[in-house]
């Protein structure tokens, strides 16, 4: 029996901002000075907050920390996509992409210092609180986007994961689901190339992780994500798209440069070699370059836009201390439930030290 | 008083009422929409709400999931799960997310859902039909866990965990739910979470028992030679200790019955609560009877398996004086 082609399948790659700081013209977002700089800031602030808050860490001054260095782009030019009405629903390393929603330092912090204060999202903010379970927080950005589609909402949901998490079953269900509903989701994968010590290679035979989007029948495109430009293009119109009720999986290559989180040591798995053609391709570098061909930046202002990243993360790093001291050990008790449960309001007066019956 | 419904009757009833008075409610599942629910619980819903009832995909996980994100942006999701023992594969879901939201915001964000689902076996299904894992969600912070045993009760409780702030896990006992018809409250009825019913009042001995079990206790309560009380707390969490409590201070002996395996179970945690307040009126120990610790077997084995009137009226008979 003669066999035909049932379905073909190519997945589009995009590039705007090459290593060397040029850009393709013809892809380059209109965007202003204003964002450029502000994209800018908001990747260093965060680069240099993790290399803070690792320090911070080694001090014995916070518990587990995961670092996004090397991943601003992917996060920065997505968060940046982003509109106010949006929600942002986000793993455990988008520290790039909560500065760019505009959370404080501070209450990641809080986070590290394992305080459910930093976790204490607003509504109005319209981003969920971070996600430890590998994938699991998909479900909820396709959930959040269905509920737009159900109430005929002009706004979209952007879903941030890693490439190990396409390996749970709850990706997979969360596109699939996002597609039968018209979710208004974008899938945002930061190829990252390590599921702890476990490599890209090793977590799936597929070629590329984008094409995951087709066994859901959604719209799957990859993206250089240390190319902060061609990442918000691309989420941008996957964002447009979704709002329409065509869910998109946008794949962002990138590297996470240092550690898993503050507990693991790459040495045992990665080659200098691999570090070392990475750095190359450096998000931050490459932007930087970009911006001083453009002359909106030059060394002076790199210099100022420096000292007042530091005086910012001090006064936060303040802010987190005192917030640690502020601790009301109690407040446990206070938000299990809404309607008090009276075994748990038992409990709690024996925390208080009161005998009761 | 008019109507005499059967339970899955009153839960369809208050599936209409409830998105007739709240347009958040939104029900979707496996089956619920087109064919109206394996059990038929939903029927008709998706015609007079073609909005807001929705067939899912045979997808666990992704329906208690997406209900996260339906409840954070201002939905009422009643999802139901086609049968409480495929439940397990959206446990994660239910353990990591849904009972915890409230904790992780510090009570900015919640997710109101009520997730319902068969429960409890005595009806010939296939395998993971027919498990009572109450103790599991129990043992979920963050979670109520319902389980009514009567049609208005199930209307009552029903419409309460709906309207309910916290996240419900709402089990329907599968073997009653056209087992008997009953007379129904007229409009508007609530049930509060945590108010147990003393179903049968006595001086002997009290029987706490849930679901199906309640009413195989009441037949047993006939047979044995005790005034015996029952008390059926009517959800698992909050559950009313106070009047299992006042009940054990009265009759000084306690049996709890329920389907679910022994250890671990629910009537362990009651004779906890029991040891700790009212020991000194026990005239003797609390017994169990419970379903075994082996898998709930296939459908040849069932009626074996759940306790039914004899073991509950030798359970009670122990517990009674010599």
């Amino acid at each position: 029996m003669p066999r035909e082609t049932a379905y073909e399948l190519s997945i589009d790659h995009v590039q705007v901002l090459e290593s060397d700081g040029s850009v393709d013209a013809e892809l380059e977002p209109d965007l202003s000075e204003d964002d450029l700089l502000e994209m800018y800031w908001t990747m260093k602030r965060s680069r240099r907050l993790d290399e803070r808050a690792i320090a911070l860490q080694r001090r014995g001054e916070l518990g587990t920390y995961a670092p996004a260095t090397g991943q601003e782009a992917a996060q920065v030019g997505s968060a940046h996509a982003l509109a106010d009405e949006d929600w942002m629903v986000t793993s455990f390393r988008e520290t790039p992409a909560y500065l760019a929603r505009g959370t404080p330092p501070h209450m990641l912090l809080w986070y590290a210092m394992g305080m459910e204060e930093g976790s204490a999202t607003t509504r109005e903010s319209r981003n969920m609180p971070p996600s430890i379970p590998v994938g699991s927080q998909a479900l909820h950005g396709a959930g959040l986007g269905w509920a737009q589609e159900i109430a005929d909402e002009d706004a979209a949901s952007l879903v941030y994961f890693g490439d190990g998490a396409t390996s749970e079953g709850d990706v997979y269900e969360a596109t699939n689901l996002a597609g039968v509903f018209g979710s208004h989701t974008v899938f945002l994968c930061q190829n990252n190339q390590y599921a702890i010590s476990v490599p890209r290679a090793k977590q799936t035979r597929a070629e590329t992780l984008a094409q995951k989007a087709a066994a859901a029948g959604i719209e799957g495109v990859q993206v250089d994500g240390n190319d902060v430009l061609g990442t918000y293009a691309v989420v941008r119109d996957a964002l447009e798209s979704a709002r329409e009720g065509d869910p998109v999986f946008v794949e962002a290559l990138t590297y996470r440069r240092s550690l898993h989180t503050t507990s693991d040591d790459p040495s045992v798995y990665r080659q200098e070699e691999e570090e070392e053609e990475w750095e190359a391709r450096d998000p931050l570098t490459r932007f930087e370059t970009y911006l001083r061909n453009r002359d909106t930046l030059d060394d002076d202002r790199i210099a100022d836009i420096e000292a007042s990243i530091e005086d910012d993360l001090r006064e936060e790093i303040r802010l987190g201390n005192e917030g640690r001291e502020a601790v009301d050990v109690e407040e446990m008790f206070e938000y299990a439930y809404e309607t008090p449960i009276p075994e748990v309001e038992r409990q709690r007066a024996a925390f208080r030290g009161e005998d009761r019956d | 008083m008019t109507e005499k419904l059967r339970l899955v009757e009153a839960v369809r009833d208050t599936l209409f009422a409830e998105m007739a008075r709240d347009d958040s409610v939104v029900v979707y599942g496996q089956d619920v929409g087109r064919n109206g629910g394996v059990f038929r619980a939903t029927q008709g819903l998706l015609d007079e709400y073609p909005n807001r009832v929705y067939d899912a995909p045979v997808a666990e996980a992704g329906i208690v999931g997406l209900g996260v994100g339906l409840g954070v942006y201002g939905f009422t999701p009643v999802p139901e799960i086609e049968f409480s023992g495929f439940m397990h594969q959206a446990f994660h879901q239910i353990q990591q997310h849904v009972s915890r939201l409230r904790s992780r915001t510090r009570g900015e964000l919640n997710c109101p859902m009520t997730i319902r689902a068969p429960y409890g076996g005595g009806i010939h299904a296939l395998e993971h039909h027919s498990e009572s894992f109450e103790a599991g969600y129990a043992h979920t912070p963050g979670l109520k866990v319902v389980v009514p045993s009567t049609p208005a009760d199930a209307k009552g409780l029903l419409t309460s965990s709906i309207r309910d702030p916290d996240p419900v896990v709402f089990f329907e006992p599968t073997r009653l739910y056209r087992s008997f018809r009953e007379e129904m409250p007229e409009g508007e009825y609530t049930v509060p979470l945590g108010e147990a019913d003393v179903v049968r009042e006595g001086d002997d001995v009290t029987v706490v028992a849930w679901g199906a079990m309640r009413h195989r206790v009441l037949d047993a309560a006939e047979n044995v030679d005790a005034n015996v009380e029952v008390v059926d707390p009517r959800s698992i969490v909050p559950l009313d200790t106070e009047t299992v409590l006042e009940s054990v201070r009265k009759t000084g002996r306690c049996v709890v019955v329920h389907e679910a395996p022994k250890t671990g179970g629910m009537a362990a945690e009651i004779t906890a609560r029991i040891n700790d307040r009212a020991l000194y009126y026990l005239e003797a120990p609390v017994q169990r009877v419970t379903g075994y610790d082996v898998p709930y077997p296939l459908f040849a084995r069932e009626d074996d398996y759940v306790p039914d009137e004899d073991r509950i009226r030798r359970g009670i008979e122990r517990a009674l004086p010599e």
